[in-house]
């Protein structure tokens, strides 16, 4: 049992570099198959929840864009949703790794006045940002028509109540539009949350490198797989991470579901569950 | 190809192109085209066959098989998808050896697990060392297949009993109150009317299916993934087409290659379902 602490001290950390160098090769025990896969859960989680959280918000941009009036804001967006829901996730990765690494490696300054930042271009080569830009834009394109969806969805009574109530512009949005969007978006959108998360144990299939051996879960486990010739330990090890952090994830879209829906009377509230004959994605 | 590609060095241009596009090796890149569609073709009635399998199991009487496809059918949300497609071909493969040995080599009593090897005798090795190239890579696009339609099967598992327990409790009262057994009913009345409900459900699946194809890269199959990773990659002097990293340009195609395939499929999907919901008491229904 100590030993799985020292095991734990050293390869804990070994996804984001720190600890023990070396992986384990030879006599591999299940205590280190569980820390290191455990520690490739952490850019898992870092893909997932940085994606998430961004592409939130970019896609509402891109619901609003595509319900405009004006094909100047809709044609874009359409495309853009289009373009990144309509190709596999798998080749958008391997395109654009390629993409980044024809561009020049340049790197250029911003200033922020107390800080200046060298932004350089070679970072998109990295899984970090380049990897994250794509599930980004991957995201926000595939929640983009979610909320595309929820905000055709909206009852016209709620607009004219908010018409009534002398509502406009923002305010008519941020009040009466935008929740009603999410509250009618939320179950999907829990879905879409859940296969994005899945989605990231793509990354370091594709062309972006696992440099000096740091990779997600999923590169570990294939590692493990390789090294003991023994399928059964290693991908059961991530099933079982990626079982509990799914049920996190459930538990915690719940919640915001409860408060979207906390005005409703309580046997008018729905509680969230997958949509079982509507998987949306 | 062309009587002028004897030569590549001296052409230049179009000419160049034409050459180029028709080497050996971009035939087996247009080759993996076919694979792709062969995929798709073969998943999609296996995965129907797997999931109708779970969603069946999952309304059994019996507990344990109604449990086994109830965790059928819930494994495939909690487990990335990727992870049974590294999985399953494996596993099944060091299963079939490992029955294999037992059976054709009950007389060698090492174990099979040796340590970080897995040895079973040459008898059982699947497919044999003596199998010719062809018979390697049909055992290994069948192993493929077979990971599509546990993967798929389990979604449309999932979609087939949504769709099962969509259909309205009083037409199977109905079905009880004229006598029918449990099975007459199942097969008269809960499997023609379910598909209505589960239309959605299985044309995005469908999508999902198309979009996945790719994964067969990671099952070691030389698919289009492939050829575009090794006929994009830089091409020296010493090979007959030098050209630099063209790597972007192959998965440009690529891209082109899915938006048009979803494209074209959701335009059919949108006329089977306009088709379909004529005539029901539907929203679309009353549109039409």
């Amino acid at each position: 049992m100590s030993s799985c602490f020292q095991t734990l001290s050293d390869y804990g950390l070994r996804s984001i570099g720190y600890g023990e160098r070396l992986l384990p090769k030879a006599d591999i025990t299940l205590c280190e198959q569980f820390v290191l896969i455990g520690s490739g859960m952490i850019w898992n989680i870092y893909f997932a929840v940085l994606a998430l959280l961004l592409g939130f918000f970019f896609a509402t941009v891109l619901a609003l864009g595509k319900n405009s009036n004006l094909s100047l804001f809709s044609a874009p967006c359409r495309l853009f949703i289009f373009i990144f829901r309509g190709s596999p996730l798998f080749i958008q990765f391997f395109f654009a790794y390629d993409l980044f690494v024809l561009l020049p490696r340049l790197g250029f300054d911003i200033d922020l006045g107390f800080l200046v930042v060298t932004v350089e271009t070679r970072w998109l080569t990295k899984a970090w940002l380049g990897a994250l830009i794509v599930l980004f834009f991957n995201t926000s394109a595939y929640a983009g028509e979610i909320f595309y969806g929820a905000l055709r969805a909206v009852p016209s009574q709620d607009l004219e109540s908010a018409d009534a109530f002398g509502f406009t512009g923002i305010k008519k949005f941020r009040r009466i539009i935008w929740p009603t969007m999410l509250r009618l978006a939320w179950p999907s959108y829990t879905n879409e949350a859940i296969f994005m998360f899945h989605a990231t144990t793509l990354i370091f299939f594709t062309g972006f490198p696992a440099w000096q051996q740091k990779g997600d879960a999923i590169y570990y486990a294939s590692y493990f797989a390789d090294k003991t010739f023994n399928p059964f330990v290693p991908y059961p090890i991530v099933g079982f991470y990626f079982i509990f952090l799914t049920l996190l994830i459930i538990g915690l879209f719940s919640l915001i579901n409860r408060r979207l829906n906390k005005h409703l009377p309580t046997n008018e509230r729905k509680r969230l569950r997958f949509n079982k004959h509507n998987l949306i994605r | 190809m062309f009587s002028y590609c004897v030569d590549p060095k001296a052409i230049e241009g179009l000419m160049w192109l034409s050459c180029y596009i028709t080497t050996a090796k971009h035939m087996s890149f247009y080759f993996s085209f076919l694979v792709v569609m062969g995929l798709l073709s073969l998943a999609a009635p296996l995965a129907m066959a797997f999931g109708f399998a779970g969603a069946t199991a999952s309304r059994s009487n019996f507990r344990i098989i109604r449990s086994l496809g109830k965790g059928y059918l819930a494994m495939i949300r909690g487990i990335p998808d990727i992870v049974f497609f590294l999985f399953i071909p494996i596993a099944l493969d060091q299963a079939f050896e490992y029955l294999r040995h037992k059976v054709l080599c009950s007389d060698v009593t090492e174990p099979i697990r040796q340590g970080n090897d897995f040895v079973v005798c040459a008898a059982a090795k699947l497919p044999l060392n003596t199998a010719g190239e062809w018979v390697h890579d049909i055992y290994g696009f069948s192993l493929a297949l077979l990971a599509f339609g546990f993967v798929f099967g389990a979604f449309a598992g999932n979609v087939l009993s949504g769709a099962m327990a969509a259909v309205p409790k009083p037409q199977i009262e109905t079905g009880e109150a004229y006598g029918f057994s449990q099975s007459q009913i199942f097969r008269r009345i809960l499997i023609p009317q379910m598909w209505i409900y589960a239309l959605p459900g299985l044309s995005n699946l469908w999508m999902i299916l198309i979009k996945a194809t790719p994964l067969l890269f990671l099952l070691g199959i030389e698919d289009i993934v492939y050829w575009a990773k090794e006929l994009g990659g830089i091409k020296t002097g010493v090979y007959e087409y030098p050209h630099p990293d063209w790597r972007a340009w192959y998965f440009g195609v690529l891209m082109i290659f899915y938006l048009s395939l979803t494209y074209l499929s959701q335009s059919v999907l949108d006329k089977i379902s306009a088709r379909l919901s004529q005539g029901q008491a539907t929203m679309a229904g009353k549109a039409g």
